[in-house]
């Protein structure tokens, strides 16, 4: 079988036998420890810095931000950032319930559609998992409630995120997932797709110089909402 | 891919002789290095992140079988499966299957590296199934029937004028009088082509960057978002990945990551970088109903062990093709195969033998750029050495060549003969290039000096400067 010969041939270059048990025990162990490394000094700052570098790292990277004060003002700031980009003001939306629970009808010429997106949809609102302030990014896990085509199919997509879900570093945010989700089928964390999203999509293939909006969104609206008090300075 | 790589020099002269080529290679030319610099110049932490990330795969690669276990036994409880393939051929026959009994009719792809060393488009089309590269850079090249050139740019060699032309012979059915004022009007082209390609699509075919033990996960790194659609609209998704992509943990990946995206396009990070573990779970509104992962050998657990073993730590960044004079000077054809520059003059012979690829590792200045920006410290130039004394062992060189060396070798034995003749030669050519400080021709060189100038020495030899600076006090 194709899988013993692989392994054979692995084992016969390496010049030893299957792994040890003591050894394997060890393996074993650093898998189940996961043990971090260096970690850059550069998100390790007080919170609302941190926050700050998020947000700076998401317009380094082209995208924009809009930051309100609570759940409610997120229909009035999708609604304006739709007018003023010149967009329809309909949109494909996580059936999530933190998106669910906001009071969508304070803006009434919004309109809602809930799913996952169709080639057609224009504009998506996903929900943000978490985010990442060393590198601007978001951590958009696709569950039953955050279907993966809305941080892909449409020309604009607009992240919700809460300003108390932004950690420093990437493995924070791992930490997080690592903590919350639990996976039905494999009874561990990872769900089935988990996209670290660094700004629109974008391609230098043309003569090496960059346009955004190849084949995924051309523009990235993260509407961030200040749920977390010592992150406001 | 069929290598020429045998062709090398031919292949390197017309290159230089290539006008079009030429432009394309001085215009990028500056960009790579000037990119890694600033990212890295903004990461106090890169150098030490580099010696971290070589003692990961170092780790990875001494455990290697553990980590494959780990890693397969994760994939099948996600519902997935893992297909082992010791061959190029068992790859291809795998793949065909996957698609065959689903009756796919087209697969789209995303950019994938070991996919053109399976040949798998050709492989599709041969048994009546199309294959659509989507990535745009490799999108091109599939219109033009032309290999990738760059590991992370496949087209950079390219020059506007030519997507235009290409766009205009294969897009028959738009306007043939439409403009294209400027980059923005290509991408948007290719990118309403593709849109329709990728929601047609029975199977979605992607690399992958990393393979995880800890969860199963397979790792696809883009800035385009087409290999996320390639892998999330179809209803079967396979991954093909070559053994070593394999590391312990997400934590393990978090630092190969920091330094990935650095190295390659001086990005912090890519655009997309997803983790996909596992096939479509109840309630899900996407992703596939299928999860294969064709995990291929093809010539890598021989390189355990070996002094190439450190070859396998390679994250294919192509910092080394990015900074190398060689490969800015014959662009990434003249190597014949799939992966070009110091990388590929060290895996190409490993893979398909050294007595097919041989030129490759002579390829080289040894000005050891290459291994200084390596993100895992791969010793790039040490293993091209290695490969020169394997095919000088097997009598590979020309008669010319090994004349050649015989000659230098006489000197180098005879330490007085050495420097005298240095020293007549130092004297000489520094007389010779007085007037403008360079060389444009000399009797025996004008294989260098065809290409470039050669400097002027400016009259001293090494060891005459460093006897006066030792008689001059301490060094």
């Amino acid at each position: 079988m194709s899988r013993e010969a692989i392994l054979g041939a692995i084992r016969r270059s390496l010049g030893r036998g299957a792994v040890p048990r003591d050894l394997a025990i060890g393996l074993q162990a650093r898998l189940h420890a996961h043990p971090r490394h260096l970690i850059p000094a550069r998100s390790r700052l007080p919170r609302p810095q941190q926050v700050a570098l998020f947000l700076r790292n998401v317009e380094k990277e082209f995208g924009t931000v809009a930051r309100v004060p609570a759940a409610a003002a997120v229909p009035a700031a999708i609604a304006g950032y739709l007018a003023a980009q010149n967009l329809p003001s309909s949109f494909v939306m996580a059936p999530h319930p933190e998106l669910r629970a906001i009071p969508w009808p304070a803006s009434p010429l919004l309109r809602i559609r809930e799913g996952r997106a169709a080639p057609t949809d224009l504009v998506s609102v996903q929900h943000g998992y978490a985010a990442v302030a060393e590198t601007g990014t978001l951590m958009l896990p696709g569950t039953p409630d955050r279907p993966t085509t809305l941080n892909l199919l449409a020309d604009t997509a607009i992240v919700v995120l809460r300003a108390s879900r932004i950690r420093g570093a990437l493995e924070d945010a791992w930490d997080l997932l690592r903590a919350e989700w639990r996976d039905d089928r494999t009874g561990g964390f990872m769900p089935r797709n988990v996209m670290l999203v660094t700004g629109p999509s974008r391609s230098a293939d043309i003569e090496f110089t960059l346009e955004l909006g190849a084949h995924g969104p051309r523009r990235l609206h993260v509407v961030l909402i200040d749920d977390d008090p010592p992150a406001v300075e | 891919m069929r290598a020429t790589s045998t062709a090398f020099k031919e292949n390197a002269t017309q290159a230089l002789a290539d006008a079009r080529l030429q432009k394309a290679l001085v215009f990028t030319r500056p960009a790579f290095p000037t990119r890694r610099a600033a990212a890295v110049a903004q990461l106090p932490e890169f150098e030490q992140l580099r010696d971290i990330a070589r003692d990961i795969k170092d780790h990875t690669l001494a455990n290697l079988d553990f980590y494959l276990e780990s890693w397969a036994d994760k994939v099948e409880r996600s519902g997935g499966q893992v297909h082992w393939c010791s061959t190029p051929d068992d790859a291809r026959a795998a793949v065909l299957a996957i698609c065959q009994r689903v009756g796919a009719r087209t697969v789209t792809k995303g950019k994938s590296m070991i996919s053109e060393e399976l040949a798998i488009n050709e492989h599709l089309e041969q048994h009546g199934i199309t294959p659509v590269e989507t990535d745009l850079g490799e999108y091109i090249l599939q219109l033009r029937k032309e290999p990738p050139s760059h590991i992370i740019a496949p087209a950079f060699h390219l020059n506007r004028e030519d997507w235009e032309q290409s766009f205009r012979a294969s897009h028959t059915d738009l306007p043939p009088d439409r403009v294209f004022a400027d980059r923005r009007d290509l991408l948007a082209e290719a990118r309403a082509e593709l849109r329709a390609r990728f929601l047609a699509a029975d199977v979605g075919i992607t690399g992958a960057n990393f393979l995880i033990a800890e969860t199963g996960s397979s790792v696809i790194v883009t800035n385009e978002g087409n290999g996320d659609l390639t892998q999330t609209l179809p209803r079967v998704h396979i991954v093909l990945a070559s053994l070593e992509k394999v590391v312990p943990t997400l934590e393990d990946a978090c630092t190969l990551l920091r330094l990935l995206a650095r190295s390659a396009s001086g990005q912090d990070m890519s655009v997309y970088t997803t983790f996909s573990t596992g096939t479509r779970r109840p309630g899900e509104l996407d992703g596939p109903d299928e999860y294969h992962v064709v995990l291929i050998d093809n010539g890598r657990s021989n390189m355990l062990g070996s002094p190439f073993q450190p070859m396998l730590r390679c994250i294919r960044c192509a910092a080394c093709l990015n900074h190398c004079p060689v490969y800015f000077t014959v662009g990434g054809h003249s190597y014949g195969w799939v992966y070009p520059g110091p990388m590929g003059a060290v895996l190409t012979p490993s893979l398909i033998g050294v007595d097919q690829a041989g030129h490759l590792p002579n390829a080289s200045t040894f000005c050891g750029k290459c291994e200084s920006v390596c993100p895992v410290k791969i010793p790039l130039p040490d293993l091209m050495r290695h490969w020169r004394e394997r095919e000088f062992e097997r009598h590979l060189p020309s008669l010319t060549t090994r004349a050649g060396l015989g000659v230098w070798g006489w000197f180098a034995r005879r330490p007085m003969a050495y420097r005298l003749l240095t020293r007549a030669a130092a004297w000489g050519l520094a007389r010779l290039g007085r007037r403008r400080g360079r060389l444009s021709s000399l009797p025996l060189a004008g294989g260098w000096t065809g290409g470039r100038d050669l400097p002027a020495p400016e009259g001293d030899t090494f060891f005459a400067r460093y006897a006066r600076a030792r008689r001059a006090g301490p060094i």
